[in-house]
């Protein structure tokens, strides 16, 4: 399968190694793998915060460097849901790309039937289901399927773990003390299970969660599950 | 209706200091929350329900003039007078009339968002007519001269002892226990007396039947019961979107109200009436329907959707934002997600510009919606109204910039590598602590990751290298 | 407010698009309905059920023989402290017992049913999902103060009257309320309040103490 690689720019900005990660797991599994040098971002945080004529452009670049492919796997939830469902809903896009743009878990496990990637991650591991993972993209417990068979893996689970991490795009800004005060209970919740790694499938979130534990101090950190996925 | 100017960001910082309204709402919130939980999980046809309160409220929407006609011919022909009125001053000076004919001074109430909204108390009050509530939550906040946090409970942001203090200061000067039982016991023996020689009652109503001018109200505590049972007369206040087309339809809307707002499989009272019935009730009743701004939410093909709320507050309790801020942040009578895009719509939204963007938009409030409100779509589309009508010009310039580098690629390459240059002296360890205004509403409480030495899509990209 | 009237609907027309013109009753869509809007279940299971749901409220419930009612009636009212319980006019002669001092309903005034211990009443429908009884002002049920102002009521279900859900239920009221207009009270459990640290507690201004009987044959 010929499939496109849309990185996103927070994860190309600040995480690339989630999205080479992700790019190793679909190469692994004997998939050819395109990153198309023209991607930029997908305009969420646009549509999301009121300028949604900003993100047309984006949305119509989107759609003409990705429409070839048979599909387009990101390592972010989030910004799959925006193209899946606000694309159409704000934009007035109707492109058939659009259904075959999936998070990489959701591709792994409902496209392509792979649970198990191989890995091996020897940490005690906690998991945040992120909103748009849990109420967009709807994505299951595919994350969750994947981590279990990851070898020496210890998959321990968080409390309260669909409460919200208070990230929000803009959000975290323009309600910066709400948004914090929904970090500082996510934050106590992953302290909570004794894990070394907190990990999500959407780079925004982790940037917030990676963010409140390393100002905390502490020694857990925020790792994307494609990094874990990717690991041998 | 009116919201505070400081807007949604201030009141809710101040709000989150107060330790003892997040203690109580945490608790309060998800407790419900849990409740809900497991009596909606018991209705096997749960989602077909949410469909149809869904599809039926759209089409009462679509029909409203036609379906509030065949209302008002249903109620007089039942006995009862139907007033209109175009905004809560009109609504307001309906009720002081009917008191006044009665020559009262008082009328008992029955809890009712609607007549919060247009401050019936207030107005009635300056008619020298007092509205007594007789909500066992309302009476506490009308006594201590506070007001609602909370659609199902509004005084959750009070304890036990600081409300026994309040009934000894005022109506209960002898009680000395805290017991919650003890203190609804208070409540009971001070508002009976008033029950048993009210003259005129004022409710809301969950529902009105068009068919058949049936009004409906939903409780716990008998006092909405003693009230639209005991006065002989009764004036119902209801918004004109709180119609149902037939009786058959409260079937659907009598099992999603219960289980999504107190999260029982019933709440203890429903009470239907249509009209005047001979010996039984008020022998006199006048309904008002109300309109105050919802014509204007009608208008909105998008944000139409919000007059399909049935005040159950189930969103509230799923809230990550409300229930830590509580209602009081949200300066409205309509807190919450619903608040967010239902006050904008009624009052306009240059009044409340900061409300649609109470929101992470994790959608946790559209999952939990009985009536399948699309509450997060909402929220994006009055931002975008919110952008229009009050310029802000540098998050506009910033917001034009960062569209404009990501409509080329090489721009967004250009931009990563100037600011791996910038960020240089402000990376330690690894990580940005501290970052000038307005990024350091971030970093006051949050490190920042850098810019990464070298961008993925610059390092694997592949095809036309500009564009 | 006539004007009121005239400007409300020509703003709601003028919201609603389509050149200002009057909805027509013609307009309205056909509701899908995919909800369930019977239950299969045998009606011993209904009865079992409903017992279950209606205890779930704290009220006192018992299925009992309706030769066994008169004493159990009677049983229940003295437990809850109650002597004077007023009846409705049309309350059956067997669900009215000796031992008890009973009081007609003539046009008593609230302050005279405030003074008196309780109420012996009947229903119209029961809804075994939610453990609801439903009173329509009927002659054995009375008007709505009845059951509303003494500190107990006792009610009694006839098996027969128990539904599965709450579609059922209001299947049968529709006629009560179209062509008849009558009022109707869903009752589910006392009265109650959470209002205080949503700690719950049973009766605020209902009655606090609610009874429920279920008679396996009319009277």
């Amino acid at each position: 399968m010929k499939i496109g690689l849309f990185a996103t720019c927070v994860a190309d900005t600040m995480f690339p190694e989630a999205a080479t990660a992700t790019a190793t797991i679909l190469r692994r599994l004997g998939h050819q793998v395109v990153v198309p040098r023209e991607q930029t971002c997908c305009g969420q945080m646009h549509m999301n915060s009121g300028y949604r004529r900003s993100a047309a452009p984006l949305a119509e670049r989107f759609v003409a460097t990705y429409g070839a492919f048979d599909a387009v796997v990101s390592p972010s939830s989030s910004c799959v849901g925006a193209i899946r469902q606000l694309y159409p809903e704000l934009l007035g896009i109707d492109h058939p790309v659009l259904e075959r743009t999936m998070e990489l878990s959701e591709f792994l496990v409902h496209r392509l039937g792979v649970e198990d990637v191989g890995a091996t991650y020897p940490h005690r591991v906690t998991y945040h289901p992120t909103c748009h993972s849990l109420r967009v993209t709807r994505i299951g417990d595919a994350p969750l399927r994947l981590l279990r068979n990851v070898r020496r893996l210890e998959l321990v689970e968080l409390p309260d773990a669909q409460e919200c991490c208070g990230f929000g795009g803009t959000f975290s800004i323009k309600n910066s003390e709400t948004s914090s005060a929904m970090l500082a209970d996510k934050c106590d919740a992953i302290e909570s299970t004794g894990a070394g790694i907190c990990t999500a499938v959407d780079g925004s979130c982790l940037l917030q969660i990676g963010g409140g534990l390393s100002r905390r101090g502490g020694d857990t950190r925020a790792v994307h599950l494609a990094e874990i996925l990717a690991s041998r | 209706m009116t919201v505070p100017a400081e807007g949604f960001p201030a009141a809710a910082s101040r709000e989150l200091r107060n330790r003892q309204l997040r203690r109580n709402l945490g608790q309060a919130t998800s407790t419900i929350r849990a409740k809900r939980a497991n009596v909606v999980a018991e209705v096997p046809d749960w989602e077909q329900l949410r469909a149809a309160g869904s599809a039926i409220k759209a089409d009462v929407m679509a029909n409203l003039d036609s379906y509030l006609l065949q209302f008002e011919q249903a109620l007089t022909a039942a006995g009862a007078t139907v007033h209109w009125a175009r905004d809560g001053a009109e609504a307001c000076a309906i009720v002081a009339q009917v008191a006044r004919a009665h020559g009262v001074s008082e009328v008992v109430k029955v809890k009712s968002l609607t007549t919060d909204e247009i401050a019936l108390n207030e107005s009635l009050g300056r008619e020298g007519i007092h509205a007594l509530e007789t909500d066992f939550a309302e009476l506490i906040l009308q006594l201590d001269g506070d007001w609602s946090s909370h659609i199902l409970v509004p005084a959750i942001h009070r304890n036990r002892t600081e409300i026994r203090n309040l009934f000894r200061r005022t109506i209960a000067p002898e009680i000395d226990s805290d017991d919650p039982a003890v203190l609804a016991e208070a409540a009971r023996r001070y508002l009976r007396e008033r029950f048993l020689s009210a003259e005129v009652g004022v409710s809301g109503a969950n529902f009105g039947v068009a068919e058949t001018g049936t009004l409906c109200v939903v409780e716990s505590e008998g006092n909405g019961r003693m009230c639209t049972t005991l006065p002989p007369v009764l004036v119902s206040i209801l918004g004109i979107e709180k119609l149902v087309p037939s009786f058959t339809d409260l079937e659907v809307f009598l099992q999603l109200l219960p289980r999504s707002s107190t999260g029982e499989r019933m709440n203890p009272y429903t009470s239907l009436w249509t009209g005047v019935s001979d010996g039984d009730g008020p022998q006199e009743l006048h309904v008002v329907l109300l309109d105050n701004g919802r014509t204007r939410v009608l208008r909105d093909e998008v944000g139409r959707q919000a007059l399909h709320c049935i005040r159950c507050s189930a969103c509230l309790n799923v809230c990550p934002v409300y229930s830590r801020t509580g209602g009081h942040a949200y300066g409205s009578v309509y807190p919450g997600p619903i608040g967010a895009i239902l006050t904008p719509q009624l009052i306009g939204i240059e009044n409340a510009p900061t409300l649609p963007f109470a929101s992470s938009l994790c959608g946790a409030c559209y999952d939990a919606c009985p009536v399948k409100i699309d509450i997060p779509r909402v929220l994006l589309h009055l931002r975008e109204q919110a952008v229009e009508a009050v310029d802000k010009p540098a998050e506009r310039l910033a917001m034009g910039a960062a569209a404009w580098v990501f409509r080329r690629s090489d721009r967004m390459r250009l931009v990563q590598r100037l600011m791996r240059v910038l960020q240089r002296p402000l990376v330690r360890d690894g990580r940005i602590r501290r970052l000038p205004r307005p990024l350091s509403a971030w970093t006051r409480t949050r490190d920042l990751r850098p810019v990464a030495e070298s961008s993925f899509v610059e390092r694997n990209g592949s095809g036309a290298a500009r564009r | 407010m006539s004007d009121a009237r005239e400007a409300i609907l020509r703003r709601i027309r003028s919201a609603l698009g389509d050149g200002n013109a009057p909805t027509q009753t013609g307009d309205r869509q056909e509701i899908g309905r995919e909800y369930r809007r019977t239950d299969g279940r045998a009606q011993d299971t209904l009865v079992e059920l409903f017992c279950e749901r209606v205890g779930d409220y704290r009220a006192e419930v018992q299925r009992i023989a309706s030769a066994a009612l008169e004493d159990a009636l009677t049983a229940a009212a003295l437990r809850s402290g109650g002597r004077r319980l007023v009846v409705p006019p049309g309350l059956p002669a067997e669900w009215r017992p000796a031992q008890l001092e009973l009081v007609p309903d003539a046009e008593l005034t609230t302050a005279e049913l405030d003074e008196l211990d309780g109420v012996i009443t009947g229903c119209t429908v029961a809804i075994a999902e939610t453990g609801t009884i439903v009173l329509t002002s009927d002659a054995h049920e009375g008007r709505r103060a009845l059951s509303l102002v003494p500190d107990l009521h006792i009610c009694i279900v006839q098996a027969s009257q128990i539904v599965g859900t709450v579609p059922e239920a209001l299947a049968q009221l529709a006629p009560v309320v179209s062509a008849e207009r009558r009022p109707l009270t869903f009752i589910s459990g006392p009265s109650a309040t959470s209002d205080i640290e949503l700690k719950r507690v049973e009766g605020v201004h209902g009655p606090r103490k609610l009874v429920v009987f279920v008679t396996e044959e009319p009277p």
